[in-house]
């Protein structure tokens, strides 16, 4: 059971816990707003862009190179950038806090 | 070869020089074909415009003769776009809605039931078509009927048999929709024309004309691109009959097939951008006021980017494909359209054993330097219970 606790850009602070799935999944579940996910989370539409809380980003790990070319040309990206399609609520670390970048 | 194998055309030239050259009514356009070539250019909207004076002119073919009406906000640059954008895309993503899904799903039991009680039939006509139709209805909340007179335009709004490109045709839509805007200012309703009529962007009411803008664009983007979607897949699952069954037993790999079928047949092959300034792409040089297009079907086979790139693997996990385009224009219908793929493949699923593909009739798009296979301007299909 992962807690993670996302920041819309209008500073809305929502908790959600899931136990499966990938993290886009659980934020689209909880209705935050600015995660749309609409490829359904196979790295192609960019709609489920997050910055990584920095204390927690050597423990999420750098994107892929795929999703790294997806990346480069998104807006309001980061060196915390992360599509949060490609991050599983299993493996994120518990207390994870992600700002969503649109 | 397979009837539902598309192949890639775009190949060579995208490995050698990374462009290709089409002549559009001698205003000529450099196709960019690379996938992150044609995301760059996609990104970079000062450079590469959609909303330059002449309308029309980003649609390959060039639209320039046949239409005078703003597509809005796909013909609307940042910052104004953003205006645009945020006032429609809410209700474009009404497919999200539990009850739009299950209308839909109506639909297409409905041309499900209509294919298995025929037996055999021509699936653009008798099935893509009342399909897109029909669903269309659903995109605009206006009522199923209406989509009688679109399915009786037939498959081709802007198009005839010998041209791409045909004004006469284009007005029956321009002037259908000018009449239903006229109607909505007298009867307003839940539709999408009276709620455009009744919105405003920057604190002034959208113009009539704008309003026409959006249904224009919702009519003529999301037609042949939809119709193509549903044909090739019908054809694809006709071929491999193994695909419909593993669907079945794995219904959890569906958004993945979803992506991949949409990927593979690329149903829009190009969109224009016009230059604002000297420039390079892929170091070929292009001059302020031509065109490029940005090849979204080049790039979606790109080997770089897509392993077994010319192959259908339906459970493909990252798939990065340009398929709705990408940036700042990306596809509005993208929703709706992500929508009708899900619940036909589901319903394929639940009621058809296998298809069998009779005859079939190639659409091969003539792009000068290339020619590419985008769908079939006719295909028989025998349809068999499950």
């Amino acid at each position: 059971m992962a807690k993670i606790t996302f920041i819309t850009s209008n500073n809305e602070t929502i908790i959600a816990e899931g136990t499966s799935g990938s993290v886009m999944e659980l934020a689209v579940k909880n209705k935050v707003k600015g995660i749309d996910g609409d490829c359904g989370g196979v790295c192609s539409c960019a709609t489920c862009h997050v910055h990584v809380n920095e204390e927690f980003w050597s423990a999420v790990g750098k994107p892929s190179e795929l999703e790294s070319d997806m990346l480069e040309f998104d807006d309001n990206v980061s060196e915390y950038s992360r599509l949060s399609c490609q991050l599983k609520v299993e493996e994120v670390p518990d207390g994870l806090i992600l700002k969503v970048a649109k | 070869m397979k009837r539902s194998t598309f192949p890639d055309p775009f190949k060579k030239a995208r490995e050698n020089k990374g462009l290709g050259k089409m002549n559009d009514q001698n205003d000529p356009v450099k196709m960019v074909l690379g996938h992150k070539d044609v995301r760059r250019c996609a990104h970079n909207w000062k450079t590469f415009q959609s909303g330059g004076e002449e309308v029309g002119r980003i649609v390959v073919p060039s639209e320039v003769h046949i239409r005078d009406t703003r597509q809005i906000p796909f013909e609307v640059d940042p910052p104004e776009h953003k205006s645009y954008r945020d006032l429609v895309e809410p209700w474009f993503k009404r497919p999200l809605e539990r009850d739009y899904q299950i209308k839909l799903t109506d639909i297409v039991n409905g041309v499900i039931d209509e294919a298995l009680e025929k037996g055999k039939l021509e699936v653009v006509e008798e099935f893509s078509l009342k399909l897109q139709s029909r669903a269309l209805t659903l995109l605009l909340n206006i009522p199923y009927e209406e989509s009688d007179l679109w399915i009786s335009w037939g498959t081709h709004v802007f198009r005839s048999e010998d041209t791409a490109l045909d004004g006469d045709k284009a007005n029956i839509l321009y002037d259908y929709i000018d009449a239903e805007i006229d109607k909505a200012i007298a009867n307003p309703s839940e539709d999408l024309y009276s709620m455009l009529l009744a919105s405003e962007v920057n604190g002034k009411k959208l113009t009539k004309e704008e309003v026409k803008g959006v249904l224009i664009l919702t009519f003529a983007g999301g037609r042949d691109t939809v119709i193509n979607a549903v044909t090739n897949s019908i054809a694809y699952f006709a071929d491999y009959p193994q695909s419909l069954q593993r669907l079945r037993e794995e219904p959890e790999i569906l958004n993945t097939a979803i992506e991949e079928l949409i990927r593979y047949f690329s149903p829009l092959t190009q969109m224009g951008r016009v230059v604002t300034e000297d420039t390079q792409v892929c170091e070929h040089a292009v001059k302020s006021q031509s065109r490029i297009s940005m090849c979204w079907a080049s790039a979606n086979r790109d080997e770089r980017v897509f392993e077994n790139a010319n192959e259908v693997v339906l459970d493909r996990k990252i798939n990065p494909h340009l398929a709705f385009g990408f940036g700042t224009h990306n596809c509005l219908g993208a929703t709706h359209a992500r929508q009708i793929m899900k619940i036909l493949l589901t319903v394929l699923t639940q009621k058809v054993a296998s298809m069998e593909i009779i005859d079939c009739k190639e659409n091969i798009e003539d792009l000068d330097e290339f020619e590419r296979k985008v769908g079939f301007d006719s295909i028989q299909v025998k349809f068999n219970k499950l």
